[in-house]
């Protein structure tokens, strides 16, 4: 095979391809008529949660992280739009046993069945995350240093978060979830959860070994740059509504 | 616009390069010299020099002159080597790959340690090589290219950054971290399919389960472990020695140091355990290259494994793993067993 056969497909188009790939323990994406009926029941039952919750008391997601999850950055509630499935599904099972400490994500999480977890990740992902507007003051030098060359024992964060932090695709970005654009006060939380032991180190334990060589003013560096990020504009994403 | 995809194996000519056995091996550690120095020496044992520490000034330092410009040359040339040194690269690796944070970190065979270690004897060529000489080897061997010419921009460049990074390591001393760590011989020996499995557990999610990495708009992204891509046979890192304590310290990229050295032997042997291009030094068949080259007890070079005899240098057979040559040839897959 070519590299430049490949190099022509869209970024998105491959996202969408890998994801589908990365989630082969899954059902496949839905390419016969039945199957494309069961898909927008899907979608009909994730837009009943996001927008009102769900029967069994879960709160609706749009309070939060807004209807199409494009999160609200100055109560540093962040966007789930266009994250991976995969990811998300994680998230939400690690809330339901408190392995990311968060209370009120506890209590929604642990609400949901594991339908609706496969639902509301399946919706989100399939969102378009929302535009990033440039930031007023530049990020800060340390922060532009640790993101994209790293220093000693961490690794630049682009390594495996992806160019400007929009994730590698496929496999990849449901291990290393895009993070640009997602509010700093958010990214800064992660960090040091992870550098605390808070929250779970994600694949052979990198982002909780990585956290604990960051100091505190590196931690919030290097979260402004990303939360000064783009995110990607997934233009090809089928939206599917209800 | 990114293009973001898994390479496959590509078939490519392999351009064999019939050398004067004395050429150099990449990657490679000669003996550092037997040379002291007072400040800040640790434990040292009976009969050798105390290692000294030494940490590189930050990048931010590089002056903003003349000879800064240079070193922001080699700099560049570090970290995106095809770019900027185009014909003497052969594959998609850069000079990171080996020598992680642009050359600067410890146990990765960093830039720092090496400058004060040139010019050394090297058993390798029987004789003393100077640090141009040394960069040149890289060039041939674990970038799969061909030796800039001494003096070339490219070797000036990588010349002075290295010197820059080491400016106050005293010459000559053995340093901490210098090279990759020495791993003693494991005691279960060393195992494909044990290798496999840590292969498959914690290198396939960005190296992929082919080896061949992740490319990302034409650039390695995570580098090719195998396969026509990646570094050839007479690069210091198909040496399993090298490859094991390089793994060691530094793999998984962010959380070195928590494989086994069981682990890294193991996963060490199942990457070096597949085909990558030729030695530039190939005497005419396998078996002479292995004896004048390879008859050492870290080369798979020569060797059969999973019934295949390495050292046909990726392209040529068909392929880049030994169950794609293997599939080639029709042949049933043999046990995961040496």
């Amino acid at each position: 095979m070519k590299f430049t056969c490949l190099a022509s497909l869209g970024f998105a188009l491959l996202l969408t391809v890998g994801l589908a790939a990365a989630q082969s323990s899954q059902p496949a994406a839905p390419p016969a008529a039945a199957d494309a009926g069961a898909a927008a029941a899907q979608m009909a039952l994730a837009r009943q949660i996001v927008l009102h919750g769900s029967p069994q008391g879960a709160h609706a997601c749009a309070t939060c992280h807004g209807e199409q999850g494009q999160g609200r950055i100055k109560a540093a509630f962040p966007h789930l739009a266009g994250l991976p499935r995969g990811y998300l599904v994680r998230q939400l099972q690690h809330f339901d046993v408190l392995a990311r400490d968060n209370p009120s994500m506890q209590a929604i999480a642990h609400k949901l069945t594991s339908t609706q977890i496969d639902a509301l990740a399946t919706y989100f992902s399939r969102q378009v995350p929302p535009p990033i507007m440039p930031p007023a003051t530049p990020p800060p030098a340390l922060g532009t240093e640790l993101a994209l060359q790293g220093r000693n024992a961490v690794p630049a964060c682009v390594t495996c978060h992806g160019p400007g932090g929009r994730g590698l695709g496929g496999a990849l970005s449901a291990a290393f979830p895009p993070i640009a654009g997602q509010p700093a006060v958010y990214i800064e939380r992660q960090l040091k959860a992870w550098k605390q032991g808070q929250r779970p180190p994600g694949p052979d334990g990198l982002m909780g070994a990585i956290a604990k060589h960051l100091s505190v003013a590196e931690i919030t560096a290097v979260s402004q740059y990303f939360a000064a990020q783009p995110t990607l504009v997934v233009a090809s994403a089928p939206e599917v509504k209800p | 616009m990114s293009a973001i995809m898994r390479p496959r194996a590509r078939m490519r000519s392999l351009a064999m390069l019939p050398l004067a056995a004395l050429a150099l091996s990449a990657c490679e550690h000669s003996a550092p010299p037997q040379k002291n120095s007072a400040a800040s020496a640790v434990a040292a044992k009976p009969g050798k020099p105390a290692a000294v520490a030494f940490t590189p000034p930050p990048l931010h330092a590089i002056p903003d002159d003349a000879f800064g410009a240079e070193v922001r040359k080699g700099e560049a040339l570090f970290r995106n080597t095809a770019a900027h040194a185009p014909q003497y690269v052969g594959n998609t690796l850069t000079c990171q790959n080996c020598h992680l944070d642009a050359g600067r970190l410890a146990d990765s065979a960093p830039m720092w340690a090496a400058w004060v270690s040139y010019p050394a004897y090297r058993s390798k060529n029987q004789r003393v090589n100077t640090f141009q000489e040394r960069l040149q080897g890289c060039f041939k061997f674990s970038m799969n290219g061909k030796a800039p010419p001494l003096g070339a921009p490219e070797l000036v460049a990588l010349e002075a950054y290295s010197y820059w990074m080491a400016q106050g390591a005293p010459t000559g001393a053995r340093l901490i971290g210098a090279g990759y760590p020495k791993l003693a011989r494991p005691a279960q020996g060393w195992d494909y399919a044990r290798g496999e499995s840590v292969y498959r557990e914690h290198c396939a999610l960005c190296h992929a389960a082919d080896g061949q990495g992740l490319m990302v708009d034409g650039k390695a992204w995570f580098p090719p472990l195998w396969g026509p891509q990646s570094y050839n046979w007479g690069a210091g890192m198909s040496r399993l020695d090298l490859a094991a304590g390089f793994i060691k310290a530094n793999m998984p990229l962010g959380n070195g140091n928590n494989l086994s050295d069981q682990q890294a032997w193991d996963v060490a042997y199942y990457i070096d355990s597949h085909e990558r291009p030729q030695d530039p030094r190939y005497m005419g068949s396998i078996e002479a290259t292995r004896v004048a080259f390879h008859d050492g007890p870290y080369e798979t070079y020569g060797r059969t494994v999973q019934g295949h005899r390495l050292g046909a240098g990726a392209g040529v057979t068909g392929g880049s793993t030994v169950e794609h040559m293997m599939q080639a040839r029709g042949a049933a897959a043999a046990p995961l067993r040496d």
